[in-house]
């Protein structure tokens, strides 16, 4: 029985590798066509002429890399790169006083789900928000200036924050959950035997002030120690409730592949969110790791399950919110589920059973139909005439299908192993159904050849007409995982900061109010930036001060950035213009040291230079004396 | 037969015909935009600014466009230094606060005329707004000429000394210059029109009546 067994998960681990193989190097007789679009057609849907603007912002996250890239479509450039958890010299992003303090010593982070924020259930272009599965964090980029604001986190209590950061309708909340559970409060230490009943996860509600944008957990729900995955926020039907996949259902350790894929269904979890309010006002919480952790078993009613073919991934809400659509990623369909009956199922207690207390909903009582999708199907988006777009790992390819009759339609190959894909607003009430993003895991053979460590793809497909046209490929950094797409009229970003705009203190606006004061061992250079300048040229201080520099670009043209590389110091920061930025550091090595403009400026930008004299102490001159001579040098 | 000195006496004692007061007026009204619109307009264009750094020149100060994206007068200063250029700063003209006075003197004394209707004060008006009007051209033209000629010898880019245009376009390294008559100056203008046409109106009426 138990070689049986071991004999199935290696037919099932070889069946899938061989499919995966399969989509690469398939055999002469059934070898697939090379993938390309109608050359003269794409080319007119994509060309965006010099000067010319592009007609849709997309914003995707740059996975381990830790970043945010915005590029445009139709043209699918890359355009900027906003950098979140890792420092990026670029923009002097994590060299400056504030960079760096937000960062919190941590160097990377990893950006799985960016969320544009809502109002009324459509995009409100402020906010875009990004976790960080790693580092359990999450981040504020501001859209009228698109710099990384705040960053809030580690969250307590979350482990691996994956299902994260989707948001509620009008942004009262961005979910956040552990992927990996772990001994609560962290820090505490379980032995791995006790996984099953000792490790615990939670799903959470971050709320954010809707003036100030600022993040703080609300409220936790302490979870069985599944491994939760996406999550989506519920909408006009299911308004209230928010969402989450799991798998290793199981509570399994080891070889996940192996002992979390065991049974045939795994879980949805719906949070009734309201009640998780209601339930913190009444006071019915534990207090964990310093936060509000609701336990279901004390208070039911705030989640339930919803059983999901096996190993899900992706969980997408439908733009009227009536429909949670799940994939189990090891079957070919995907699962519609009916928020009027889940709803239906709760009031009724149609439960099969429960976990620890949550009660696990009838399968059958809550779906409204299995979708012959294709194989290892995982997100869906939706478009405004009715159909849902399904990304197929496995099988490589996006199948189309209609909501209400749920026949697949169409059927598009990508190149290859798509994971997310992105219809423009997919995630609101008002998706605009023009393109489909595939955001896909390799690219082999696509490009010219890098050597072995190969870029991520993503493809545009146009979905205005009956059949999904493919029209570009694109080719990213690691590592795209979803994205958010929204029209380029919705966002109005600011080019300079005018004083008003900069709230430092220490901002000068004109070169008469640079220079050097010194306290003790504190010195406080003021230094301008202006074409092709600093004010001042140079600045001396004494080995082992404290040195803290001001400063500010005092031009007020877009574009004209300057940047402060400090040799040998380590240290890069770039101001935009009417931008006061703070550098810190230790003149712990004595002699002379250039600084000089990064960022190139203008016709003198060479020019535009200065010196940091660092005097030697006494101790550090004998020190120098003492150097060794070279051998056989005259005395 | 009255001698011409006599004539002329008569000439600057006519009293003014409805018609002319009427005009009077109208020119004196003409005067109140000017507190409100640009005297003269600068505008450069390069490549790297295809809409233009934009300047407007106002009786009472300067305005460099303003958009979210740019300050055009701080941009120009910001060019103007790499030639030595002294800073366009509104506290270095005096015009800025003459002009205005002068201005809001023609439009009281204009009034004046309407009020006592005499042909003496309405050529005074116009006569003396003529001399203000011819000043302040040669005055602008002086402060360009001051502009482009007092360049900071230890300026990283030597330009020859030049006179920026007044009227019309020119070459300038990258730039091309437009510089025009702004809105206030077709109002000043329209003033002194109508003074002459004030003059004519109660000539012609007198004159049938002798």
């Amino acid at each position: 029985m138990g070689s049986r067994r071991n004999f199935s998960r290696f037919a099932l681990g070889a069946g899938i590798a061989l499919l995966i193989a399969g989509s690469a190097y398939s055999g002469c007789a059934r070898r697939p066509k090379v993938q390309r679009g109608d050359t003269a057609q794409a080319a007119i849907a994509t060309y965006v002429a010099p000067g010319d603007t592009d007609e849709f912002y997309l914003f995707y996250s740059g996975g381990q890399s830790g970043n945010i890239f915005v590029a445009g479509i139709p043209s699918m450039r890359h355009i900027a790169t906003i950098p979140v958890y890792t420092p990026y010299p670029g923009t002097g992003y994590g060299f400056d006083k504030e960079t760096k303090a937000m960062l919190g010593g941590y160097s990377w982070g990893d950006v799985h789900h960016p969320a544009l924020s809502q109002t009324n259930g459509d995009y409100d272009a402020r906010w875009l928000f990004a976790n960080d599965n790693a580092n359990n964090r999450m981040a504020r980029i501001d859209l009228r200036d698109f710099k990384t604001k705040e960053i809030y986190g580690p969250l307590p209590n979350v482990s691996g924050n994956h299902g994260s950061t989707f948001v509620t309708p009008n942004t009262e909340y961005i979910l956040a959950a552990t992927r990996f559970s772990v001994p609560l409060p962290k820090g505490s230490y379980a032995p791995l035997e006790q996984y099953a009943t000792t490790y615990k996860g939670v799903v959470s509600g971050v709320a954010v002030d809707p003036k100030t944008g600022h993040m703080n957990m609300a409220w936790q729900v302490l979870m069985p120690p599944f491994n939760f995955d996406l999550g989506s926020g519920g909408k006009g039907a299911s308004d209230g409730w928010a969402f989450w996949s799991c798998y290793n259902s199981e509570r399994a350790t080891g070889k996940l592949e192996v002992t979390s894929t065991q049974k045939d269904r795994d879980y949805i979890a719906a949070v009734n969110w309201k009640a998780a309010e209601q339930a913190i006002k009444n006071g019915k919480f534990k207090t964990i790791g310093g936060t509000k952790v609701i336990d279901p078993k004390d208070t039911p009613g705030v989640v339930f399950l919803m059983p999901c073919s096996k190993s899900p991934h992706g969980v997408d809400v439908s733009p009227d919110g009536k429909y949670i659509v799940g994939s189990g990623k090891l079957q070919s369909i995907t699962t519609v589920f009916n928020m009027g009956k889940v709803q239906d199922a709760i009031q009724n207690k149609k439960f099969t059973g429960d976990e620890d207390g949550i009660p696990v909903l009838n399968y059958d009582a809550i779906k409204d139909a299995e979708v012959n999708v294709g194989l290892g199907p995982l997100h869906t988006q939706f478009d405004d005439k009715g159909y849902a777009y399904t990304s197929l790992f496995v099988e490589s390819a996006i199948a189309k299908w209609k909501m209400g009759t749920w026949e697949v339609v169409d059927k598009i190959p990508v190149a290859y192993n798509i994971g997310h894909l992105c219809v423009p607003g997919s995630d609101t009430m008002h998706p605009v159904g023009k393109y489909v993003l595939a955001l896909n895991k390799l690219s082999h053979g696509r490009h010219i050849s890098v050597g072995p460590s190969q870029p991520e793809s993503s493809q545009l497909i146009d979905i205005t007409g009956d059949k999904m046209k493919l029209l570009y490929d694109a080719f990213t950094e690691p590592e795209p995982h979803y994205a958010q797409i929204i029209r380029t009229d919705r966002i109005k970003p600011i080019e300079v900061y005018t004083k008003d705009d900069n709230k430092d203190p220490n901002a000068i606006w004109d070169v008469k109010d640079a220079g050097v004061t010194r306290n003790g061992k504190n010195v406080i250079v003021k230094i301008a930036a202006v074409r092709s300048n600093f004010t001042p040229a140079s600045f001396e201080v004494n080995q082992g001060d404290h040195v803290t520099v001001y400063l500010t670009n005092i031009e007020q043209t877009t574009d004209e950035l300057h940047g402060f590389g400090l040799m040998e110091y380590n240290l890069n920061v770039v101001v935009d213009p009417g931008e006061t930025k703070t550098i810190e550091f230790t003149a712990d090595k004595p002699g002379v040291f250039a600084y000089y403009c990064t960022n190139f400026c203008s016709a003198l930008h060479q020019e535009m230079q200065g010196y940091m004299l660092v005097k030697p102490s006494a101790g550090a001159k004998t020190a120098l004396l003492k150097m060794p001579s070279p051998a056989g040098a005259a005395r | 037969m009255p001698t011409s000195a006599d004539s002329a006496h008569g000439f600057f004692d006519l009293n003014l015909s409805k018609r002319s007061r009427i005009a009077v007026f109208i020119a004196a009204m003409l005067l109140v935009p000017t507190f409100l619109l640009p005297l003269w307009a600068m505008t450069l264009y390069s490549n790297q600014f295809p809409d233009g750094l934009h300047l407007d020149i106002f009786t009472y100060k300067l305005a460099g466009a303003k958009t979210p994206a740019r300050d055009d007068l701080r941009e120009i200063n910001t060019l103007n230094h790499y030639i030595g250029m002294r800073p366009l700063l509104e506290s270095d003209f005096g015009e800025f606060v003459w002009m205005p006075l002068v201005i809001g003197f023609f439009l009281v004394f204009a009034l004046r005329t309407v009020v006592f209707g005499k042909m003496s004060n309405l050529i005074d008006n116009a006569v003396l707004f003529l001399y203000f009007g011819l000043f302040s051209l040669w005055s602008f033209h002086n402060r360009l000429y001051a502009y482009g000629h007092n360049l900071d010898p230890t300026a990283p880019v030597k330009v020859p000394p030049f006179t920026p245009t007044l009227f019309g376009s020119k070459q300038l390294a990258n730039f091309t210059v437009y510089s025009l008559p702004g809105p206030a100056s077709y109002f000043m203008i329209g003033f002194f029109v109508l003074l002459v046409v004030a003059i004519l109106l109660t000539r012609r009426p007198n004159r049938a009546a002798s």
